[in-house]
């Protein structure tokens, strides 16, 4: 830690707790009934998105799930057309045609959160793909879960980048829950990392509740994937706190021990407790990072609710480029 | 103008776009140290090396994902799926993810992919490599479809699908690839959206694409020398459907008839009847009448192949219950 420029400390916390506090709203509003469709939250897993994405550019990419608010805002989305794009507003990042599983913002490099689980890994490969041909040494890293690596995808898509040693990485996010499913009633090995072998790639399993960690070891598979040295299986082992998606009425776990587990391992604390006792950050620059994404998050709530909703001859732009076409 | 083969009119059209667009490339299984099943890309190769013409992995999935991958980060990937019955392998990528990534993200990127797709009955391959599935993808906003029946618009279809900045499918029916045509010299690009009239007449429109053109031209022969003269579409793209080109051509002949290889049910036919149906109905003088195969998957054994493809007879057989 100790190494750590301090302004890469304070973009830690703030990253998370951009996180943190936006889907904090997100959930109150959507329990009030003021956000449509679905929404499924990344708290408690910020320590992942936050500590891989330090290590990215913004001509490096991502590719994201249908738990991607986080990813999104790590990559360095803006929060305003993030949550007019929830609202299902036209100043949306998507216009209000996504919505929260659907936001991209290609201008950071983000390219899609994904409503299909393990959409991800293929779209990846070919960002990574891209990047090669094109002789640039960015990288692509693709963002999944546990449930996620039971797709035939994980197989053609991590062969494929070993096979063409591609610069990707691929970031599983472990959260021990595929939808209401545990994951050891779905998977007989205990980590997803020691698939890595079967492509002939490393695999490493971090603390994905410890940014540090994240960010040290990402930052490697990161390194010798822009330096030509192909891809990585990295595993982030972490707990999902919230429900499958706001209102889950998550029948299948116990909330007690829910809570115990934030309560002993949440990322934003951790990280908190040892950035004071190591006096890398004092109380009071923590404090004034709070007040910022406060105020953030407020405004981000203004804008969304003051934003239009998108007019009627919206409907079919963007379908085609060039005029575009239909039958009807 | 010069007469080379359907397959040689693919490779020109490539070679050309590549030549052109370094950001073109093409990727599939068995094409580069192979030269694909039916030559299609000998020779691509050795000119613009095997990283743009790249052999992959049997990965389906991973080879049209990876198109889209690459086209949102800048290149122009066309894709082989060596036969068109492998897109069902490949489906989420081609229908949830390619065709609507532009829309579901409000523009903010296009996806210049093109999947070349060998379709059609050969020689009893049987259930999993003749069909014909075009019409599955006129069910899915974002996509348009292209289906040349000839050299100059495989030539010329394959040239504007690949500079389309939108995903096109281009199906290409495995027994064309050794028919020779003529081809106009230099930059030929055909309209993807556009149908042609591959013949003129004023008694009946005869609606046909691809393999089923060529059958349907022979059938007007044959209907002509018993005095019914039929005029010939080719459709050329399925989606968007050229519905000018087709009621102006109904509006002249008040009698239709759609030709197809692909199952009858729920075909490309059903959809132009439709449309017919909504809009010139009061124009027709006899009811609209659809081929296609029965509701059979292709059966392997020759004889039983043969009842699923439509010969010219029945071609002219069915113009005939209408004229």
């Amino acid at each position: 830690m100790n190494q750590i420029p301090k302004e890469v400390l304070k973009n830690f916390y703030l990253t998370m707790m951009r996180i943190r506090l936006f889907e904090e709203k997100v959930n109150d509003l959507f329990l009030k009934g003021e956000i449509p469709g679905f929404v499924h939250l990344y708290i408690g897993e910020e320590a992942i998105a936050a500590g891989v994405c330090q290590n990215l550019r913004n001509s490096d990419y991502i590719t994201s799930t249908h738990r991607g608010h986080g990813h999104t805002i790590a990559k360095g989305a803006q929060l305003k057309p993030m949550m007019a794009e929830i609202f299902g507003k036209r100043t949306g990042y998507c216009k209000g045609k996504g919505g929260s599983m659907h936001i991209a913002d290609f201008s950071v490099g983000m390219l899609g959160a994904n409503g299909v689980v393990g959409g991800g890994y293929t779209l990846a490969v070919g960002a990574a793909l891209a990047c090669k041909m094109q002789n640039r040494d960015d990288v692509a890293v693709c963002f999944f879960g546990d449930g996620a690596s039971n797709r035939g995808t994980f197989h053609e898509a991590l062969n494929m980048a070993a096979a063409w040693k591609l610069p990707a990485v691929f970031v599983c996010e472990n959260n021990q829950w595929a939808s209401t499913t545990p994951y050891r009633t779905t998977t007989a090995v205990e980590n997803i990392a020691d698939r890595a072998v079967g492509y002939g790639i490393p695999g490493e399993i971090m603390d994905g509740n410890d940014v540090f960690d994240v960010y040290e070891k990402s930052a490697r598979a990161i390194e010798r994937a822009r330096t030509g040295g192909g891809p990585t299986l990295l595993e982030a082992k972490t707990y999902r706190i919230k429900g499958h998606f706001v209102g889950d009425p998550e029948l299948y776990r116990s909330k007690e021990e829910v809570q115990r587990i934030f309560k002993e391992n949440d990322p934003i604390k951790r990280f908190k407790e040892r950035a004071i006792a190591e006096k890398r950050l004092s109380e009071k620059e923590l404090a004034q990072i709070d007040v910022q994404v406060e105020e953030e998050i407020r405004e981000a709530e203004r804008f969304a609710v003051e934003s239009p909703y998108p007019e009627p001859h919206e409907l079919f732009e963007d379908l085609y480029i060039e005029g575009g076409v239909n039958n009807a | 103008m010069r007469s080379i083969t359907f397959s040689e009119a693919t490779l020109e059209a490539m070679s050309e776009e590549m030549e052109r667009d370094d950001r073109v490339f093409i990727m599939g299984e068995d094409i580069a140290r192979q030269g694909g099943i039916f030559g299609q890309f000998k020779g691509l190769p050795q000119r613009f090396g095997f990283d743009r013409v790249k052999d992959t992995p049997i990965s389906e999935t991973a080879i049209v994902g990876a198109g889209v991958g690459a086209a949102l980060a800048g290149m122009r990937p066309v894709v082989d799926m060596h036969f068109a019955d492998f897109l069902g392998v490949a489906m989420d990528e081609v229908f949830n993810q390619m065709a609507k990534i532009r829309y579901m993200f409000g523009g903010q990127t296009t996806v210049p992919v093109v999947l070349r797709a060998p379709d059609g009955i050969i020689r009893s391959a049987a259930a999993q490599h003749s069909q014909c599935i075009e019409s599955w993808f006129l069910h899915i906003p974002g996509l348009k479809v292209v289906i040349p029946s000839n050299p100059a618009d495989a030539k010329g279809l394959l040239k504007s699908a690949i500079r389309d900045d939108n995903p096109v499918l281009y199906f290409e029916h495995k027994v064309l690839f050794p028919m020779k045509g003529e081809v106009p010299d230099g930059d030929h690009l055909t309209p993807i959206g556009k149908a042609s009239i591959a013949r003129a007449g004023k008694d009946i429109t005869i609606i046909s694409y691809s393999l089923m053109l060529h059958r349907a031209l022979e059938a007007a022969k044959a209907l002509a020398e018993s005095g019914i003269e039929a005029e010939v579409i080719d459709l050329r793209t399925i989606s968007p459907i050229d519905k000018e080109t087709i009621f102006e051509s109904i509006a002249k002949t008040k009698r239709v008839m759609i030709v197809h290889e692909a199952v009858k049910t729920g075909g490309v036919g059903a959809e132009i009847a439709a449309l017919i149906a909504e809009e010139m109905l009061d124009c027709l003088d006899a009811p609209v009448k659809r081929l296609g195969a029965p509701y059979v998957p292709i059966p392997f054994s020759p004889v039983l192949e043969k009842m699923v493809r439509i010969g010219i007879e029945d071609i002219v057989k069915a113009a005939r219950e209408i004229c």
